[in-house]
């Protein structure tokens, strides 16, 4: 079974390698990341997260950007280990849309 | 378990096996002969470390130096090309091929 990393040797065609900008919500995911691995077991260690990433699959794999697919392997792996619940991340994915909301209205 | 196996300078083959799981083992390399470059260290599994088993006793990785040509049947760059991978002794066995 060859998971959606695992490329090499395959046809890819040429790379990008213009520097992108963070975004701000960009960083905020490698710092959560950084917190979640700092821990005495980890909660989230780096071998973790890759696999979580892998996990997504190949469609969500490609089709994600580097921080989205490091937002969706966090969340899968914070459900799955019981962290947070899916109704808590519900309502604040709720609450951080309207707060967004109403700041793009201003 | 974790005394090392190999020695530098022996020809080993990586293991053709394709399980599903988090993997460090490149797809190309699988089932190819190589020699044993150097002990890497003697690390926790990173195929238990991905689902949280912390607990686990530490393997021992090699530097496995890989000639261009035998990992990719086109190669049209120098045959004296080699491309160097690290990978867990579970991975590897012995070959007789030179």
């Amino acid at each position: 079974m060859r998971r959606p990393h695992d490329v090499g040797g395959l046809e890819a065609g040429p790379l990008d390698t213009e520097e992108h900008p963070s975004e701000p919500w960009e960083k905020r995911v490698l710092v959560m990341r950084q917190l979640l691995g700092r821990q005495q077991p980890p909660i989230i260690s780096a071998d973790e997260l890759r696999r979580g990433i892998e996990d997504l699959g190949a469609d969500d794999y490609n089709r994600l950007s580097y921080h989205e697919r490091w937002t969706a392997a966090i969340a899968n792996i914070l459900l799955h280990k019981g962290v947070i619940s899916v109704d808590e991340l519900g309502q604040q994915m709720h609450v951080v849309e309207t707060r967004w909301q109403q700041e793009r209205a201003l | 378990m974790s005394t090392p196996q190999f020695t530098v300078g022996q020809r080993v083959r990586v293991r053709a096996v394709f399980p599903p799981g988090h993997i460090r083992t490149p797809y190309y390399t699988r089932g190819r002969v190589g020699t044993i470059a150097s002990l890497a260290g003697i690390d926790p599994n990173p195929e238990q470390l991905a689902y949280g088993q912390l607990d686990h006793p530490p393997v021992p990785v090699y530097r496995v130096r890989f000639r261009q040509p035998d990992l990719w049947p086109n190669y049209t760059g120098h045959p004296q090309d080699t491309t160097i991978v690290d990978i867990c002794e579970h991975w590897l066995e012995a070959s007789d091929d030179a």
